[in-house]
C-alpha cells in the first residue's frame, strides 16, 4: 500500500514540475510536496506511527523518493534558468555580418615590395644588403667604375649635376666601391636604392631604382654569375615557363659583360639585368689584386621587376602615388 | 648603325633567315634593336613608261595618260600629279594591287574618262614621305620590270644598338667580318687599289700636333664635275642608312664612312690658302661650320687651318665657308686619325654630334686611312671624272698595339668552364687576331680597328662570346657558406614601414628633387647656405633643388589625390633628405607622414573625428617603442604656430610633429590643415634585446587625483616632476582626462591622473599609498601650485 502511494506522489510530482515554466511556481510545486504539508513530508510523519519492524524498510522507500523529486527539481530549475538565459541573450543579439570597426590597413609601396621581396631572395643566398649616398662624386659614381672623363660610355648615362660639383649616381654601383673600399673580401652584397638619368617617358623616369650585386672571393666565376641570377629570377617570378638569355655586352666596370635578357613564355625579350665579372681595374681602384680576388656584379630594375611581375603597364604610376593604385598592393 | 641587310650580304652571305642573322649578332654582342623592312609589302606594281599625255577633256587638274607597262597595249590611265610627262618612268600599279593604307586599285572611270591603273607617288607606295609628284624611277628598267626588283625593296633594315667599345662595327665592312668571325661564312671584301697618279696638284701640310693627329692623308682631285648626279645605288645605300643623299662628292665620302668605317672630309680647294695646318684653336677665333652654327673655340678643340683661317673642327665638322659647291672643280679629300681623346667631350659641349665625331671619339682603323681615301678617289673619278694627284700621308705617333698575355688557366678560372686550347686559337683566327702560343698561353696583338682590348679579361670576353654565352652553364659552384650575422638589437627599415602600415598608413615614393618654389614656401627664411642644394640641369624647371624635407613630396602627393576625390589621406615616405653641409652635404634617411580628413575611416557606429596631432603622436609612439617619445613645443616656419611639437626619442630630438601651417593650405589647394610629422630613421632602427624584469605576484592599487593648475603648465612638466618624486613602488603616472570649463577659474585647467602602485617585494599597505600619493601632490603643489579638485 505504502509503496504504491509513494509511487503516485513521486509521478504525479515530477508532472507538476515539468509544467513550472518559471522558478517561483517551481517552489510553490516543491512546496506541496516537500514542504512542512508537502504530501512526502506528511508520509515522513506518518512514519513513526508504523511498527518498528516496518520503519526501515519504508523510510528508506520516503527517502529515495525524495532524492528523486530533488533531482527533479534541480534539473528543472537548471532547464528554467537556461532558459530565462536563452532569452536574454537571445535579446541582446547584434548583426554580426555588419563590417568591423576602427583603423584600415595600409599597404607598402609596390616598389617596396618588390625591393623586400629581391631582398628576402638575396640574403637566402648569403647576400648582406648595403647602402650609400644619392648625391655621389665623380669618383665613385664614373671614375673608379672605370668610367674616366669625356669616355663616350658616360653617355650611355645622362647625368643630373648638382651645385657643388657632385652627381646624383646614375646606379647604385657606386656601392660596390665604397663597400670595397670599407670591407675586406669575401664580399657578398646587395645594394638597393634610388637612382637618376636625365631621361623621361612611359618607360623612363627622371628617378628610379636599381638593385646592385657584388660577390668577390678567390674564385667567383661567370658561371656563377649566370647561376645566381637564373635562380633569382625564377624564384622572383615564381614560374617555369621563363626563358633567359645572356648575352655579349659593354660596361666599363665589368669585363666579360653580359645583359641579360627574360620572356615569359614566348613573348619578347625584356632586358633585366646588366652584369659582368668585375673589371680588373674596379679591383685594383680599390686596392684589389685582381689575380687573387675575382667575382661578379649586376644590376637590376625593380620597377621593370614589378611591372612584369604585377602587370603595371606605365612606369610612371609608381611615382604618381594615386591611392586607388597604391591600395592595390595592401 | 642603321644598313640595309642587301648591303652587308654583298660582303658576307651566311646561309640564315634575316631573323637568324639578327638573332647571331644580338647572341654576338651586336644588338639589333629594329628589324624594319625597306618597303611595305605590296605586290603588282611595275615601272611604266608615260608615253603620251594628253588634257582631260572635263577636269583641269587631271590628264590622260598613255602608259607602257611592258604588256602588247599600253594603259590609259587618268593622273592628277603635276610632274607627269611624256617619256617619264615611273611606278604603276596595276588593277587588282593593294597599295599600303588598304588602297585597291581596280578599273575606275575618272569623270568620264576610263583609267586603268594608279601611277604612285614615293609616298602612295610607302617608299618615303614625298607626294609632290610621280616617283620618278629614270631610265635604268624597261617597262613592266617589277618595281621590288627594279628598286631592290625586298631588303631588311637592321638597326642596330652599339655599346661604345665596338666602334668597329659603325661600318658595312666592320659589320662582315664581325658576321664572318660568328657565322664561319666566307668574307669577301671591296677591293681597293691605288688610284693611279694623273695630277701633280698638290699642297703642303703642317701638323703641328702628331699624337693629337697621328695620322693624316690627303690628296687633291682636280677638274671634277660637282653637279654630277649621285649614282642610284649609292643614294639608295646611304637612305637605307638614314643619310640624305645631297650632291656627289659629299655622298661619296658619306658613303665610303658607311662602308669602311672612316670619315672623310671634302674641301674645295680654291677656298683654301696656302698649306693646310693642323693644329690647336687659338684664342678667341670663331668658325661656322657645315651646320651653320657659329662656334667660338676654345684652346683645347683641334682644327684643320690654312694658313690664313680655320677650315673645321678636327675629326667633328667642317666649316660653311669650305665645303664642296656646284661650281667646286678640285677637290681636297682627307681622311685622318685623330686621337680619340682629342675628340672626346667635345660634341658634348658644342651641343651636337656629328656621325664623324661619333666615330672619332671611340676610335677608327688607323691602318685603314689611305684605303678610304683612295676608295673616294675611286667613286669620285668614276662618278665626278678627274684627275687624281699624288697621296699625302702623314704619320706621326699612331696608337701602340701591345700584344697580351692570355693565360688558358685564367680563362677557364675566370669563367668557370674549360674551354679548350683549340677553342681559343680559333677564336682569335676567325676575329683575325695575330697570335703566337708560349706554352699553355696566348700572346695575342689587338688589330688596329679595335680600341677594346688590351687586357687578358678583354681577350676573354672575345672568347667567351664566340664560344657563346648559352654554353656556360648555369650550375651552382660548391662555396663556403657562411651564415649572415642577425643583429637583434637593429631594426630593418621595412620592420619600422611595417609598423606604419599596420596602423593605417599608406606608402608613397616620390621624387628627391622638388619645386625650389615648394622648399622656399615652407622655410621662407632659410639662412642661404641652409636652402636646398640646386640641381644644375633639372628635368623639369618645378624639379630644381633637392629636397631638405619630405614634406613637399607628401603634399603634392596629397593635392593630387584630393583632387580626385579622396577625403581621407594617410601617407608617409622614407628616403633621403639633402642639405649642405662644410665640406658636401648631409644625406640623411628620413621617415615622414601626412594625415588629412578623419582619424578613422567613416564607419557605422563610430562619431566621425578629424585627426589631431595626439593620433599621430600614437602612431610615433608605435614606431618608437620600446624606445619613449616625448614632445614639446616648438615653432618651425610650416607648422601652426600652436600646434608645433620637436619630437625627442629618449630625450633626442630628431624631428618634428604638427599641423601644417593654416597658411599654406591653399598653396596645396586644401580645404584644412593635415597633420605632418618627420623623423630621422636611424633612432627608430636603434632598438635593443629585451631583457625581463621579473613580475609582481602581489596586487596592484589604483589610486587617481584630479588637480587644477594654470594653462601654462605642461603635462610633460607635471610628468616629469611626478616621476623625479614617486616612490620606487609607484608603477605608472598617466594622465587620463582634462577638463577645462566654467567650473574651474579662469585659466586654469584640470589634469585626472591615475597612480598605479605595486611592489615585488610584498603587499602594500594603506599606509604606503597614502604616502605616495601624499609625496606625489605636494611635489605638484610645490612646484607648480597645484590643488587638488574638489
Amino acid at each position: 500500500m505504502q509503496a504504491n502511494e509513494l509511487d503516485r506522489i513521486v509521478t504525479t510530482a515530477l508532472a507538476d514540475f515539468a509544467q513550472c515554466d518559471d522558478p517561483a511556481s517551481l517552489e510553490n510545486a516543491k512546496a506541496r510536496y516537500l514542504g512542512k504539508t508537502g504530501a512526502l513530508t506528511e508520509q515522513l510523519k506518518a512514519l513513526s506511527k508504523l511498527p518498528a519492524a516496518e520503519r526501515p524498510a519504508v523510510g528508506a522507500a520516503i527517502n529515495d523518493a525524495k532524492a528523486k523529486l530533488e533531482a527533479a527539481l534541480n534539473a528543472r530549475r537548471a532547464s528554467l534558468a537556461d532558459a530565462k538565459l536563452g532569452r536574454a541573450l537571445a535579446a541582446e543579439a547584434l548583426d554580426v555580418t555588419l563590417p568591423g570597426r576602427g583603423l584600415g590597413i595600409g599597404a607598402l609601396h609596390p616598389l617596396t615590395r618588390t625591393l623586400d621581396r629581391v631582398e628576402t631572395l638575396f640574403r637566402s643566398l648569403g647576400f648582406e644588403v648595403a647602402d650609400g649616398p644619392e648625391i655621389e662624386d665623380d669618383f665613385h659614381n664614373f671614375t673608379a667604375l672605370n668610367t674616366p672623363e669625356n669616355h663616350p660610355a658616360r653617355s650611355m648615362q645622362d647625368t643630373f649635376y648638382v651645385e657643388g660639383g657632385m652627381v646624383l649616381r646614375t646606379h647604385t654601383s657606386p656601392i660596390q666601391i665604397r663597400y670595397m673600399e670599407t670591407h675586406a673580401p669575401p664580399i657578398k652584397i646587395i645594394a638597393p636604392g634610388r637612382v637618376y638619368r636625365v631621361d623621361s617617358d612611359a618607360t623612363h623616369s627622371p628617378m628610379f631604382h636599381q638593385v646592385e650585386g657584388l660577390w668577390i672571393d678567390h674564385d667567383v666565376t661567370f658561371a656563377d654569375l649566370k647561376s645566381v641570377l637564373t635562380e633569382f629570377l625564377h624564384r622572383f617570378f615564381e614560374r617555369d615557363d621563363i626563358r633567359i638569355r645572356f648575352r655579349p655586352s659593354f660596361f666599363p666596370f665589368t669585363e666579360p659583360s653580359a645583359e641579360v635578357d627574360m620572356a615569359f613564355g614566348a613573348g619578347d625579350w625584356l632586358e633585366i639585368f646588366g652584369s659582368g665579372q668585375v673589371h680588373p681595374n674596379v679591383l685594383r681602384a680599390v686596392g684589389l689584386d685582381p689575380e687573387a680576388w675575382q667575382g661578379f656584379a649586376f644590376g637590376m630594375g625593380p620597377d621593370r621587376l614589378a611591372m612584369l611581375r604585377y602587370g603595371v603597364d606605365d612606369l610612371r604610376l609608381f611615382y604618381e602615388n594615386d591611392l586607388r593604385f597604391l591600395a592595390q598592393f595592401t | 648603325m642603321r644598313f640595309s641587310e642587301q648591303w652587308l650580304r654583298t660582303y658576307v652571305d651566311p646561309p640564315l633567315s634575316t631573323q637568324a642573322l639578327a638573332e647571331k649578332l644580338t647572341m654576338a654582342g651586336l644588338e639589333v634593336e629594329e628589324l624594319e623592312p625597306a618597303a611595305p609589302p605590296f605586290a603588282g606594281v611595275v615601272v611604266g613608261r608615260i608615253e603620251s599625255i594628253a588634257p582631260h577633256p572635263s577636269a583641269d587638274r587631271l590628264r590622260v595618260c598613255s602608259v607602257d607597262v611592258g604588256a602588247n597595249e599600253p594603259l590609259q590611265i587618268v593622273c592628277g600629279a603635276p610632274n607627269a610627262a611624256a617619256g617619264m618612268f615611273v611606278p604603276c600599279a596595276l588593277e587588282g594591287t593593294r597599295l599600303p593604307g588598304d588602297l585597291t586599285i581596280s578599273r575606275q572611270t575618272v569623270r568620264g574618262v576610263e583609267s586603268r591603273g594608279m601611277l604612285c607617288s614615293a609616298r602612295e607606295l610607302g617608299l618615303s614621305d614625298d607626294a609632290t609628284g610621280l616617283l620618278d624611277l629614270g631610265p635604268a628598267n624597261a617597262p613592266g620590270t617589277d618595281l621590288r626588283a627594279a628598286l631592290a625593296l625586298d631588303d631588311t633594315l637592321f638597326t642596330l644598338k652599339l655599346t661604345p667599345n665596338r666602334a668597329d662595327c659603325l661600318s658595312l665592312v666592320g659589320i662582315a667580318r664581325e658576321v664572318a668571325a660568328v657565322t664561319g661564312a666566307p668574307l669577301s671584301l671591296p677591293i681597293v687599289s691605288p688610284m693611279s697618279i694623273s695630277s701633280d696638284a698638290n699642297r703642303a701640310l703642317l701638323v703641328e700636333d702628331s699624337i693629337a693627329c697621328p695620322r693624316f692623308v690627303a690628296r687633291l682631285i682636280d677638274g671634277i664635275d660637282a653637279t654630277a648626279p649621285t649614282p642610284a645605288w649609292i643614294k639608295q645605300r646611304l637612305e637605307r642608312s638614314g643619310i640624305r643623299a645631297i650632291s656627289a662628292v659629299v655622298d661619296i665620302t658619306n658613303y665610303v664612312m658607311l662602308e669602311l668605317g672612316q670619315p672623310l672630309h671634302a674641301y674645295d680647294d680654291r677656298l683654301l690658302d696656302g698649306a693646310v695646318v693642323v693644329r690647336f684653336a687659338r684664342e678667341g677665333e670663331t668658325l661656322t661650320l657645315l651646320n651653320g652654327q657659329v662656334q667660338r673655340l676654345d684652346a683645347d678643340m683641334l682644327l684643320v687651318c690654312d694658313e690664313r683661317k680655320p677650315l673645321g673642327l678636327a675629326g667633328i665638322m667642317g666649316g660653311e665657308h669650305s665645303g664642296i659647291a656646284d661650281d667646286t672643280k678640285r677637290v681636297y679629300l682627307e681622311g685622318a686619325f685623330w686621337n680619340p681623346v682629342v675628340i672626346q667631350g667635345k660634341m658634348k659641349r658644342l651641343g651636337f654630334i656629328s656621325d664623324a665625331g661619333h666615330r672619332f671619339e671611340r676610335g677608327v682603323d688607323f691602318a685603314g686611312c689611305a684605303r678610304a681615301v683612295e676608295r673616294a678617289t675611286q667613286l669620285i673619278i668614276e662618278v665626278c671624272g678627274g684627275r687624281a694627284g699624288p697621296l699625302t700621308d702623314r704619320s706621326g705617333a699612331l696608337p701602340s698595339r701591345v700584344p697580351v698575355r692570355v693565360r688558358r688557366e685564367r680563362v677557364n678560372r675566370l669563367l668557370g668552364v674549360t674551354i679548350t686550347e683549340e677553342t681559343i686559337a680559333d677564336t682569335f683566327t676567325r676575329l683575325g687576331f695575330a697570335y703566337e702560343k708560349d706554352g699553355d698561353d696566348f700572346i695575342v696583338t689587338p688589330p688596329s680597328y679595335r680600341f677594346d682590348l688590351a687586357l687578358e679579361e678583354d681577350f676573354i670576353e672575345e672568347i667567351v662570346r664566340l664560344f657563346g654565352y648559352d654554353r656556360i652553364p648555369a650550375t651552382p659552384a660548391a662555396h663556403v657558406q657562411r651564415m649572415l650575422a642577425s643583429t637583434e638589437s637593429r631594426r630593418a627599415p621595412a620592420a619600422v614601414k611595417s609598423r606604419l602600415v599596420a596602423r593605417d598608413w599608406q606608402e608613397v615614393i616620390t621624387f628627391t628633387f622638388v619645386s625650389s618654389e615648394t622648399e622656399l614656401l615652407l622655410a621662407p627664411n632659410a639662412a642661404k647656405n641652409d636652402g636646398p642644394i640646386r640641381v644644375l640641369n633639372p628635368i623639369a624647371a618645378h624639379l630644381d633643388v633637392m629636397r631638405t624635407t619630405l614634406l613637399p613630396g607628401l603634399l603634392e602627393t596629397l593635392r593630387t589625390n584630393v583632387s580626385r576625390k579622396a577625403t581621407r589621406v594617410r601617407i608617409f615616405e622614407c628616403g633621403r633628405v639633402f642639405r649642405h653641409a662644410d665640406p658636401g652635404y648631409v644625406q640623411r634617411i628620413r621617415i615622414g607622414g601626412l594625415a588629412y580628413g578623419d582619424a578613422i575611416p567613416e564607419q557605422w557606429g563610430s562619431p566621425a573625428r578629424r585627426v589631431d596631432i595626439f593620433d599621430i603622436k600614437a602612431d610615433i609612439e608605435a614606431l618608437a617603442a620600446p624606445r619613449h617619445v616625448t614632445t614639446a613645443p616648438d615653432s618651425l616656419p610650416w607648422l601652426h604656430p600652436g600646434r608645433s611639437a620637436r619630437v625627442l626619442i629618449e630625450g633626442v630630438s630628431c624631428g618634428f610633429l604638427g599641423e601644417l601651417h593654416p597658411r599654406l593650405s591653399p598653396h596645396f589647394e586644401l580645404a584644412f590643415s593635415p597633420i605632418v610629422f618627420e623623423l630621422d630613421l636611424e633612432p627608430l632602427l636603434a632598438t635593443s634585446v629585451p631583457m625581463m624584469t621579473p613580475v609582481s605576484k602581489f596586487p596592484p592599487v589604483r589610486r587617481d587625483m584630479a588637480i587644477v593648475v594654470d594653462e601654462a603648465v605642461s603635462a610633460q612638466a607635471i610628468l616629469d616632476t611626478l616621476a623625479t618624486v614617486k616612490p620606487p613602488y609607484v608603477d605608472r603616472i598617466e594622465p587620463f582626462d582634462l577638463y577645462r570649463g566654467p567650473r574651474l577659474s579662469p585659466g586654469k585647467k584640470s589634469l585626472a591622473i591615475l597612480v598605479l602602485m605595486q611592489d615585488t617585494e610584498r603587499t602594500l599597505t594603506d599606509a604606503d599609498i597614502d604616502a605616495a600619493m601624499r609625496i606625489l601632490v605636494t611635489a605638484l603643489h610645490d612646484r607648480f601650485d597645484a590643488t587638488l579638485r574638489e
